[in-house]
């Protein structure tokens, strides 16, 4: 016989004010199987939780329900103060009176009728449930970190310092990501590369962490502390233990007009290369697309050039099974492309270029090693306009978040400006200046005070070209008057957008993302750095766009968390998982193809002789997530979800 | 009368993203109509649509079905075959007679606390237009009436 004990909760005002608790407790205490029915002040309080420990003692309660917040809030609270009282955890029920009863409804009757139902429908619920255990599952004790950016390098090296192995996983040639684009850094304008560069050096030589540049995740599986990876090295053609990185190859390349990518396409590279000079690895690939041989079926120069003969064009693409405990996805941002802006005339002019340009302008080790010169006719710009919130804060194109950096680096970019050409003019053209950060309202103060950047509040309209000059058309909002000037150059503060394959990559390995591809964390507030799925976690700006410092937070904050999950031995994991009748199987595998895990296989019963007599299906727990799709699809209703039950279920429907 | 008409309405939900968007319009403080009783479950896949029949035995006068949007479900694809499910079930549902009004099938993420609350006051109103589901409650005293030929 049942006796569920029924906690209703006030929450002080949260619901004592909208739910008439005292009506409640007696309504729902008439309910057959309910043994106690009281309410409280604040039953997640440690006299709350005692009151509950104390009536399941006194009045052996089979179950409990306890009629409060959300159970994604104090679920566990409560669960744990059972277990204490010595009820199995998992005959603890929420009836979620809060969230979804006290704070959305206005009258008090139909509010306190409806908390009823729900009340209701969790003791006829908990009646049926079942006493689970959790379940115990080993810890591979390797991380996976993917994408080598700032975020990636940083995971994987606190990861690594703390003597766990690390799988570093970087899609280009080479680690550094954006950052390695940089030239300077805001607010401190210190040089990108050279803070940059040697963390790059110290994840390529740790003894902890293994490097795997010029790859890519092509499959997940598996479940918190035992993910089981794929990953396509894609070929390099060069062979990377003979390869010295001398770089006499790429100087005999004959295909010399290729686009950097990592020059954002205002510099040149080969069709053997490096992405840049201090690139780690330091050993070339060859870019299938553009390599002579491989278009003509002759060349072979850069072959031919190497003396070591680490050159093999035969080589295939390799992949590699990783068994690794958990995840970190750094996977970064793109810059979004500034085509969409036809007024701006980007693509059209080329001395309108985006910020990641202007970087590469300004970096010692760009194109123009560091001079500011217009792409056009390589002449220095005597007047600059930038222009903020260049596809940022824009519904029209997609973008209505701020990207966060680009306030700092267009205040950056004119400081360059006005150091290395002192006579040299800039505008800027901005919505608001969002300067939050250690130092940073300061560092916008001395591009305008110092460096005397003139700062004009509005936005610009059309950017055409006349004579030499791109007119800028646009409109300063404070003195309420159109404005046009006559610039030498534009650059525009692109938004930060996530990566284009993005999503596709979200559901290879098994994140959520949101509308625009950035990845989901599991709470925006208090679990910022974990995914929806245990085991992976986020960091850097594949979650929202970040600057340098945020993103290092993040990577060291999964680093945290993932070492926090090495420390274990076991790990403990919700008991919710499907479990299959097989008396009454009938063997015709719908869940199989159902089940999104593979979590499902096929099992022999043998009878005594050892020979097969049937097949049916068998659910690995361990695979398991517990959605529960086989069971909706299972045609002899074999299968059952533990948690929810097709008993509980029906169960809580008759009892609304 | 319809006017005094309060629908009784239950919602069969996924905990990762609707239940999560009702808790969002719980902590937003958003107001709706109290007419919506929901059951969470891991994933709008676990919904069978026995459940929903179920719910209209009992005297719901309308279901609602609210899962995660497609390519954002927690366990990859358990909305798709829900959704492929709400497609012959409604179907089945027309076939026997019970309008396929009275069940409504939406997505709704975890932050989309205010389109919940829309929702709930959208479906409650339509539910209370179509007025208080009698059909099935005859169609079950019919089939328990002995056959008279």
């Amino acid at each position: 016989m049942a006796k569920i004990g029924v906690f209703i909760c006030h929450c002080g005002e949260n619901i004592g004010a909208k739910i008439d608790c005292n009506k409640l407790a007696a309504t729902v205490g008439e309910h057959p199987g309910v043994a106690v029915s009281v309410e409280y002040k604040y039953f997640c309080s440690d006299p709350g939780q005692e009151s509950v420990k104390k009536a399941i003692r006194d009045n052996n309660l089979t179950g409990v329900v306890v009629a409060a917040c959300s159970p994604r809030m104090h679920e566990a609270t409560f669960r744990k103060a059972c277990a204490e009282a010595g009820l199995n955890p998992y005959m603890c029920e929420i009836a979620n009176i809060r969230e979804q009863c006290s704070w959305v409804h206005t009258d008090v009757d139909m509010a306190t009728q409806k908390a009823a139902d729900i009340t209701r429908s969790m003791v006829e619920k908990v009646k049926r449930n079942n006493k689970l255990q959790p379940i115990e599952v080993p810890v591979t004790r390797r991380a996976l970190v993917i994408g080598g950016g700032i975020a990636g390098i940083q995971a994987a090296l606190d990861i690594a310092n703390a003597g766990q192995e690390v799988v570093l996983v970087e899609r280009e040639p080479s680690l550094g990501g954006h950052m390695a684009q940089l030239s300077e850094t805001f607010p401190t304008l210190d040089c990108s590369q050279c803070i940059m560069t040697p963390r790059m050096v110290e994840a390529a030589q740790h003894p902890k962490i293994r490097l795997l540049t010029y790859a890519e995740i092509v499959h997940v599986d598996g479940y918190i502390g035992n993910f089981k990876v794929k990953v396509k090295m894609k070929a390099r053609y060069v062979d990377m233990d003979s390869c010295t990185g001398c770089g006499d190859c790429i100087t005999k390349c004959p295909q010399k007009k290729i686009e950097s990518e990592f020059d954002c396409s205002i510099g040149m590279r080969t069709a053997i290369y490096t992405p840049f000079a201090q690139s780690v690895p330091n050993k070339p690939v060859i870019d299938k697309a553009n390599c002579t041989y491989f278009k003509n079926g002759k060349c072979k120069i850069c072959m031919r050039s190497c003396q070591i003969n680490a050159i093999n064009f035969d080589m295939q693409d390799e992949f590699i099974d990783l068994e690794v405990g958990a995840i970190v996805v750094a996977t970064g941002f793109q810059v979004q492309n500034n085509a969409v802006y036809g007024e701006y005339g980007y693509g059209k002019y080329p001395d309108v270029i985006t910020g990641l340009q202007f970087e590469r302008l300004a970096s010692a080790s760009g194109p123009t090693s560091g001079k500011i010169l217009r792409p056009s006719d390589g002449k220095e710009p005597e007047t600059i306009v930038f222009i903020q919130c260049a596809g940022s804060r824009d519904p029209s194109k997609g973008v209505r978040y701020c990207s966060k950096i680009c306030c700092m680096y267009t205040a950056k970019h004119a400081m360059l400006y006005a150091h290395k050409v002192h006579d040299g003019k800039s505008h800027v053209f901005y919505m608001d200046i969002r300067a939050a950060g250690k130092g940073y309202d300061e560092f916008t103060r001395r591009a305008i005070e110092e460096d005397e950047a003139s700062y004009v509040r509005g936005r610009v309209s059309k950017v055409w070209q006349k004579m030499n000059k791109l007119m800028v058309r646009g409109v300063d909002t404070l003195l309420g008057k159109p404005v046009v000037i006559a610039a030498d150059m534009v650059v525009l503060a692109t938004a930060m957008v996530s990566q284009p394959d993005a999503k596709e990559f979200a559901k290879t390995i098994g994140i959520g993302y949101d509308e625009y591809g950035f990845f989901n964390e599991a709470h925006l507030k208090l679990r910022p750095v974990e995914s929806s799925t245990a085991g992976i976690f986020l960091a850097g700006a594949c979650q929202s766009p970040k600057d340098i410092p945020d993103s290092v937070a993040q990577a060291s904050a999964s680093a945290s968390k993932v070492l926090a999950l090495f420390s274990k031995q076991k790990l403990e994991r919700e008991p919710v998982v499907a479990s299959n009748n097989e008396s009454t199987c009938a063997g015709c595998w719908g869940c199989v193809l159902a089940c999104p895990y593979n979590a499902i296989e096929k099992k022999d019963i043998l009878d005594r002789s050892g020979k097969v007599i049937k097949r049916v299906a068998s659910v690995n727990p361990g695979l398991c997530q517990g959605c529960g799709t086989c069971v909706t699809f299972c045609r002899s209703n074999s299968l059952d979800l533990a948690g929810f039950t097709e008993k509980q279920i029906f169960a809580e429907v008759m009892g609304l | 009368m319809n006017e005094l008409f309060e629908p009784e309405i239950v919602a069969f939900v996924c905990t990762y993203c609707t239940y999560a968007g009702a808790d969002l319009a719980g902590t937003s403080r958003l107001k709706y109509a109290p007419n919506v009783r929901i059951i969470r479950l891991p994933c709008t896949g676990r919904i069978s649509p026995m459940f929903i029949l179920k719910a209209l035995q009992k005297g719901a006068d309308g279901v609602l079905v609210s899962g995660c949007h497609p390519g954002d479900c927690h366990f990859t694809h358990g909305n798709y075959h829900a959704r492929r499910r709400w497609m012959v079930f409604r179907a089945l549902l027309e076939f026997m007679g019970i309008p396929s009004e009275r069940v409504k099938f939406s997505w709704i993420s975890a932050a989309e606390g205010g389109k919940f609350a829309d929702l709930m006051n959208s479906v409650t109103e339509d539910i209370r237009k179509l007025g208080p589901f009698d059909q099935y409650k005859e169609l079950i005293r019919e089939t328990e009436t002995p056959a008279t030929f």
